[in-house]
């Protein structure tokens, strides 16, 4: 049962107000954990929306947008299922999985059930995780899917609108170039080069 | 079709960045002209489909997908598969060609060429180049020197556009300049360290480069914007659409076929000299016959090859122009993949406005003015000093709100050098005709066999270990070296497969670019090459074209071809 669907049925069993549909829902959250990639890579609305949380938990809006406003997670759905190669597909769907299996047994709860302050910790561990792993592999070794998943959210976050143009500086048209100008410390990057 | 509607006084066999010069003079010269392009059309500005689009509207954002890469699997091994530019390229399943050692061959088949794709870099060659196969003993004797090809770069520089900074160097001929690119604040004073350190023996300037740093007549100048290579709206670099194609045009004196692959160069073998070309449509598979008094054949270096080689008649069962022996051998190539970079610190308070189109440029030493090294000829190197962006990794921090913050500042100053080093043309590497495998047109396709030598490989150490000393003596920390290795073709400047010369019993062409065996045939891209020096070659193709157009215009008139 996808989010939607969940709602639309309450609000039928109700008279048609969605009254106590947060309570129903999260009673349901396990659901969709279980489905956990099960289309591949052709990922779901539930898969899509599990990326979200967790790109925006790696890059958080602050005062600037964080990375569920930019649509990470519907940009790491394409690139997955368009460029990466099988045997990185493979690495990144099991991925998915394990980085759900990991916060099930580090708070007994899903991802999603997890609190903003559980999901950061959880992927503080995996990106050590994967920062070792990534050192110590053979040049041939595939990456670790956390470090997949990082780097997804980098490259869609500030690419995206709200990354490169209000977390970054963009200007479409510089029309002049000057090779040596002052900074100061909290001006924004260039977004792109 | 009647035969004089299909004649024409010249022929262009291609588009890109000579073809386009060849039509230019050929036409302003009064000569009613055909250039021929194997691929499609592809017009200036309206053709330049994501020039203006944001990073954000390309889906992929730059990557390009595993579908794209079945299409084209040779540029899928190199750094042009990028999604903004991925359609530009040859589709390599359509024209195949087959390694006997591994060749990374970069081909845009649409008009106008690579000169859409190119890098821009524009330097003159000295007589340390034209010389040093004399010098060194080295296969033939160039049969032209500096002072031959001198008018025609003066002409050349002035009409594309290239900005640079005067030097003073006898190694790297000044030209003619629109004002220099900026230095970075790191550039500048790499620079100058270098400078004071190697006692003004070793020089980095600003990159020569076909970018308009102010505008010319009927092109504006360049924006900065750095997207060079998916057309520029401003026609802000020299492009055949930017630049050669609207001045032929505007003569009434140019025909342009696109989609027109041409099969062979027709000989006539009683007056030994072409008649013309048969062209085979790429889109309708009919063939046509067309029929001028010269041929430029301006394909690109291996192409051009493969034309002569498949315009076999029993007069010359190797090729037209292959009496030599040497038609297809004596490939070359610029290598590189190896270099240095480090970081500098100390400039936390500086950054720079704009995206340069440009880059350093560290001038040839090695075995010049008494330096001697345990290899022939020399490199120079490209490069840059940055800041990094958010690509960089924060090793210090994972997650979160800090990471992210971090990340929208820019990062550490980075200084980095690639090599350019010089191949030396050897008989055995070569380019033959691959009779058992045909293209998507029953054309027979090329063999590639050709390989880095001994005298490259002892440059490649050279070349990592002078980059590390000359970025350390600058002032630049935690220096590392890279040597990726090169096969043949990664410097996108592959030539000599139909050289010049002075005796037609060793090369193909003469002084004048002119087919020995066929003297209305011109072959003016980078086949000509008899040397490959370690400058970007582009300038000097346009430099000899525009001197072989204005050489047979004289012929012609003299009625000589």
């Amino acid at each position: 049962m996808n989010r939607r669907d969940a709602l639309g049925r309450v609000a039928l069993l109700l008279g048609g107000t969605v009254v106590g549909a947060e309570l129903f829902l999260s009673g349901c959250k396990n659901a969709p954990d279980k489905n956990i990639g099960a289309g591949g890579t052709n990922f779901s609305n539930d898969d899509i929306a599990y990326f979200d949380e967790i790109a925006e938990t790696i890059l958080p809006a602050t005062d600037t947008p964080g990375a569920k406003e930019a649509k990470v997670g519907a940009f790491w759905a394409t690139i997955v299922k368009d460029c990466y190669t099988e045997a990185d597909q493979k690495v990144f769907l099991d991925g998915m999985k394990k980085l759900n299996d990991a916060c099930q047994q580090k708070n007994s709860k899903s991802y999603m059930e997890s609190t903003p302050e559980q999901r950061h910790d959880l992927l503080v561990a995996l990106d050590k995780e994967q920062k070792d792993y990534m050192a110590a592999k053979k040049k041939d070794d595939p990456s670790h899917y956390f470090r997949m998943m990082k780097e997804l959210t980098l490259w869609g976050y500030f690419t995206s609108e709200p990354g490169a143009t209000k977390a970054l500086r963009y200007v479409q048209i510089p029309g002049k170039y000057v090779g040596c100008i002052d900074y100061k410390k909290g001006d924004k990057a260039w977004a792109t080069t | 079709m009647p035969a004089e509607q299909n004649t024409y006084d010249a022929i262009v066999i291609g588009s890109g960045i000579s073809g386009g010069w060849a039509a230019k003079e050929l036409t302003e010269k009064g000569l009613k002209t055909l250039m021929l392009e194997r691929g499609p059309n592809y017009e200036h500005i309206k053709d330049y489909k994501t020039a203006n689009l944001d990073p954000w509207q390309f889906p992929h954002r730059g990557e390009v997908t595993q579908a794209q890469r079945k299409e084209r699997p040779y540029i899928s091994r190199t750094w042009g598969a990028k999604e903004e530019v991925m359609e530009s390229w040859a589709k390599d399943i359509d024209c195949p060609y087959t390694e006997v050692k591994p060749f990374n061959w970069w081909r845009a088949y649409r008009l106008g060429g690579r000169s859409i794709l190119w890098g821009r870099q524009s330097y003159r060659w000295s007589d340390h180049d034209f010389e040093a196969n004399l010098k060194d003993g080295w296969a033939i004797d160039w049969p032209i020197r500096y002072k031959d090809i001198q008018p025609w770069y003066d002409h050349v520089e002035k009409f594309a556009g290239v900005s640079g900074s005067l030097e003073g160097l006898e190694q790297l001929p000044d030209g003619h300049y629109l004002p220099p690119y900026d230095m970075t604040c790191v550039e500048r004073d790499v620079a100058a360290r270098i400078k004071e350190h190697y006692k003004g023996q070793r020089h980095m300037i600003i990159g020569r480069v076909a970018n308009l740093t102010a505008p010319i007549p009927g092109r504006t100048a360049c924006q900065f914007r750095n997207r060079c290579w998916e057309g520029c709206p401003f026609g802000g670099y020299f492009s055949t659409q930017s630049s050669t194609l609207p001045a032929a045009v505007a003569t009434g004196n140019l025909t342009v076929r696109p989609d027109s692959i041409v099969m062979r160069i027709l000989y006539d073998k009683d007056k030994q000299k072409a008649t013309g070309v048969e062209v085979l449509d790429a889109v309708t598979n009919k063939t046509y016959e067309f029929y001028s008094k010269i041929v430029f054949c301006n394909a690109s270096a291996l192409n051009s090859a493969w034309v002569l080689m498949n315009s076999a008649t029993d007069v010359w069962p190797g090729g037209l122009g292959s009496s030599s022996g040497e038609l297809g051998h004596n490939i070359m190539d610029h290598h590189y993949n190896v270099g240095a970079a480090g970081v500098m610190e100390g400039y936390e308070d500086k950054y720079y406005y704009g995206r340069r189109a440009n880059g350093i440029y560290i001038v040839r030493f090695a075995n010049l003015f008494g330096d001697k090294r345990d290899y022939l000829r020399g490199f120079g190197y490209q490069g840059g000093g940055s800041r990094e962006g958010w690509s960089r990794d924060v090793a210090e921090m994972s997650v979160g709100a800090g990471f992210k913050e971090a990340l929208t500042e820019p990062g550490q100053w980075g200084m980095g050098v690639t090599g350019f080093g010089e191949i030396l043309p050897h008989h055995e590497n070569k380019i033959t005709l691959d009779a058992t495998t045909k293209d998507k047109w029953g054309l027979p396709v090329l063999s590639m066999d050709a390989e880095l030598k001994d005298n490259e490989l002892k440059m490649r150490k050279d070349m990592a270990s002078e980059a590390q000393a000359m970025l350390e003596a600058a002032g630049v920390k935690e220096v590392r070296t890279w040597d990726n290795g090169h096969h043949i073709g990664d410097g996108i400047h592959e030539m000599g497969s139909a050289r010049m010369g002075r005796d037609p019993k060793t090369s193909v062409l003469n002084a004048y670019n002119q087919v020995w065996d066929a003297k209305n045939v011109f072959v003016t891209d980078g086949a000509c090459m008899a040397s490959s020096a370690c400058q970007n070659p582009s300038l000097t193709y346009m430099a000899l074209t525009a001197r072989a157009a204005d050489f047979a215009v004289n012929e012609l008139k003299k009625q000589n071809i």
